[in-house]
């Protein structure tokens, strides 16, 4: 009864050494391997399945890319979403992801459409809040906790310091963050059948950007590390007060 | 033209990154030549403390209904505000509120958003910021193309400047659109400091062995005034609670002075961590990868050290105040 859609966008392993290519213009992704944004993956995706086996439903993947991009899309299907759609769209400005999400999800009517948190590669948690705006939807950021009964939902979602419990109906929009699930290993069945699940590609729609990365810079090296002896952990003291100024 | 911030608040207080987003915003105004100006929403108090920050007119939107947080409503209101100040630029903190209300208004105003921002935009021949990517491994030059721009500011990346004016409050009433939204409880564990707001940080890994060890690590936050954070399977065996896991799957900070104290330094935990200004790193491993970002390191036990550390710091307190 629920059709839920989760959008999940692909990001460079936790691992990778980042470095650029062109003039530092662009990300160099020579040798790097490519995972689902672990907030996709393990608490978006996670918490729709979980909703899906509890009430029944439907859970689509969504991405926004290229070609390159269905072997994450594959890896979303093994761990049990039901179908995928690829948009076939660059992916460099947010604001055209969201226009291009926004379209596609407008056309389909989904109830719950489920976004992480941010993108570990670009860290814009900007995505998910531009789509609510576009499909005029209640919108709930960083979320770690989602209940569902019929179509009303209870979340909870971070803010600072503490915890906000929030009421609203589908269909609505919701970025999650740590809590909302326990990350999932897909199984052999799971591979197997993704192989003959549907994943549909359709064309990019009409938007323009509204920013542009100029080039990339990579932070100084720190200086290297001065050690204190145990022993002697005033030392330590006195360093942070008189050359570091952070006491 | 003007530049606008949202100012936002907690507890009835403006945040430490409210003023943080006033000051980025003055210091703009002041190179354009524009005027900056506050949006705040809801019961708030102490708002001409903003014009310590640059801000000269504070628009105070005070429907009852924005005392509760809606990123829609307050999106909304904050439009309404920049259409009548004719904003050019619009100023947010990129925390909890910020990552919320940015990115509607960016879709609202069809403006170009910059999150995460670390430094002033150049605006010689363009509109270009500088902001942290790939969970601050680097940072990227990025342009907004539109006419206008939206940027989120890194909170505890900006030098503040004070840069006193007298800031003029002006009730502000905007008709708000009803939204399917409503705050049910705010749980807040209001004893604690928060940890994106902490000027320095304690924090402490597996190397701690157990949940029963984290009093001395409270107690040399509580000397430092400090707020206490850990690694992500500290969180996820339960020995601390969630909010405190820190790290590129958890919360990013830049205090300017954080400890690591049993923490290896895996790259996904300095991913969190390493827009600190000052680290100490203490482990009884010298080979652990947490020296190498560390600006100050003691090979040591904890058990040991850390002991020792709460008296010379309580010593230090002692005599400097
Ligand atoms: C996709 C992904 C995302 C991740 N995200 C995060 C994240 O956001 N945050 C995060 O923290 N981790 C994250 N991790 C986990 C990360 O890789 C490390 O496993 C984790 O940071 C290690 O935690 P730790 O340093 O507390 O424990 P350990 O690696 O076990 O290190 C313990 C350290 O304590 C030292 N030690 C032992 N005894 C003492 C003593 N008595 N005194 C002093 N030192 C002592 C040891 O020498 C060792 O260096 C992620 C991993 C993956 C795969
Ligand atoms: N190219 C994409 N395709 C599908 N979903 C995306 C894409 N980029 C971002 N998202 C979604 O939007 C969230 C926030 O992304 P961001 O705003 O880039 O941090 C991600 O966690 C995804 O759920």
């Amino acid at each position: 009864m629920n059709k839920i859609l989760v959008c999940i966008s692909k990001a460079p392993d936790t691992t990778s050494k980042i470095s650029f290519a062109d003039g530092n213009t662009k990300f160099d992704e020579n040798g790097v391997q490519f995972i689902i944004n672990p907030f996709d993956e393990w608490f978006a995706l996670v918490r729709g399945l979980e909703l899906k086996e509890a009430n029944g439903g439907n859970v689509t993947v969504l991405n926004v890319g290229g070609a390159d991009n269905d072997p994450i899309i594959r890896k979303a299907l093994a761990i049990g979403a039901d179908d995928a759609v690829r948009i076939d769209a660059k992916t460099d400005d947010a604001l055209y992801v969201a226009k291009q999400i926004a379209a596609y999800a407008k056309q389909n009517s989904f109830d719950l459409l489920l976004f992480g948190k941010e993108t570990i590669d670009y860290n814009g948690s900007q995505v998910a809040g531009m789509v609510a705006e576009l499909m005029n939807l209640p919108y709930v950021s960083l979320a770690s906790k989602l209940d569902m009964n019929g179509n009303n939902a209870t979340i909870e979602r971070e803010i600072e310091g503490g915890v906000e419990v929030i009421e609203t109906s589908t269909p609505f929009i919701l970025s999650a963050a740590k809590g909302m699930a326990e990350a999932r290993i897909p199984n052999m069945r799971g591979i197997m059948a993704a192989r003959t699940k549907p994943l549909t590609v359709v064309p990019a729609f009409e938007a323009t950007n509204s920013t542009k990365i100029k080039s990339f810079t990579m932070p100084p090296a720190k200086s290297s590390c001065k050690y204190v002896d145990a022993a002697n952990v005033e030392e330590l003291v006195s360093l942070l007060h008189n050359e570091a100024k952070a006491i | 033209m003007s530049i606008l911030i949202y100012a936002d608040s907690s507890n009835g207080h403006l945040t430490k990154n409210a003023f943080e987003a006033a000051n980025y915003a003055s210091q703009l105004a002041q190179k354009t030549g524009d005027k900056a100006v506050a949006v705040v929403t809801g019961n708030v108090s102490g708002l001409d403390q903003l014009g310590k920050f640059g801000i000269s007119k504070v628009l105070h939107v005070a429907n009852a209904e924005l005392n509760n947080f809606d990123p829609q409503k307050i999106a909304h209101a904050i439009a309404e505000a920049a259409k009548a100040e004719n904003s050019s630029v619009i100023v947010f903190a990129h925390d909890y509120s910020g990552k919320s209300v940015a990115p509607f208004l960016a879709a609202k105003l069809d403006a170009g958003l910059v999150t995460g921002a670390i430094a002033l935009p150049n605006t010689d021949g363009g509109f270009t910021v500088k902001k942290s990517v790939f969970s601050g491994k680097a940072f990227a030059e990025v342009e907004v193309l539109t006419p206008i721009k939206i940027i989120s500011v890194l909170p505890n990346a900006i030098a503040k400047i004070e840069n006193n004016v007298t800031a003029e409050i002006v009730d502000y009433t905007v008709s708000l659109p009803s939204t399917n939204l409503k705050v049910k409880e705010i749980k807040k564990e209001s004893s604690e400091l928060s940890l994106t707001e902490a000027d320095i940080v304690v924090s402490a890994g597996r190397g701690l062995k157990g949940p029963e060890n984290w009093g001395m690590i409270e107690e040399l936050a509580h000397v430092l005034g400090a707020a206490t954070a850990c690694s992500r399977p500290v969180a996820d065996i339960g020995w601390r609670p969630h909010h405190e896991h820190v790290g590129q799957t958890g919360l990013a900070i830049r205090p300017n002075l954080y400890f690591a104290i049993g923490i290896s330094g895996a790259i996904q935990h300095l991913a969190g961590v390493n827009g600190s200004k000052i680290i100490v790193a203490i482990n009884t491993d010298a080979e652990a990868p947490f020296f190498k970002a560390a600006d100050y390191g003691i090979v040591g036990d904890a058990f040991d050290v850390v002991p020792k550390l709460i008296d010379a710091f309580k010593k230090f307190k002692a005599a400097n105040n």
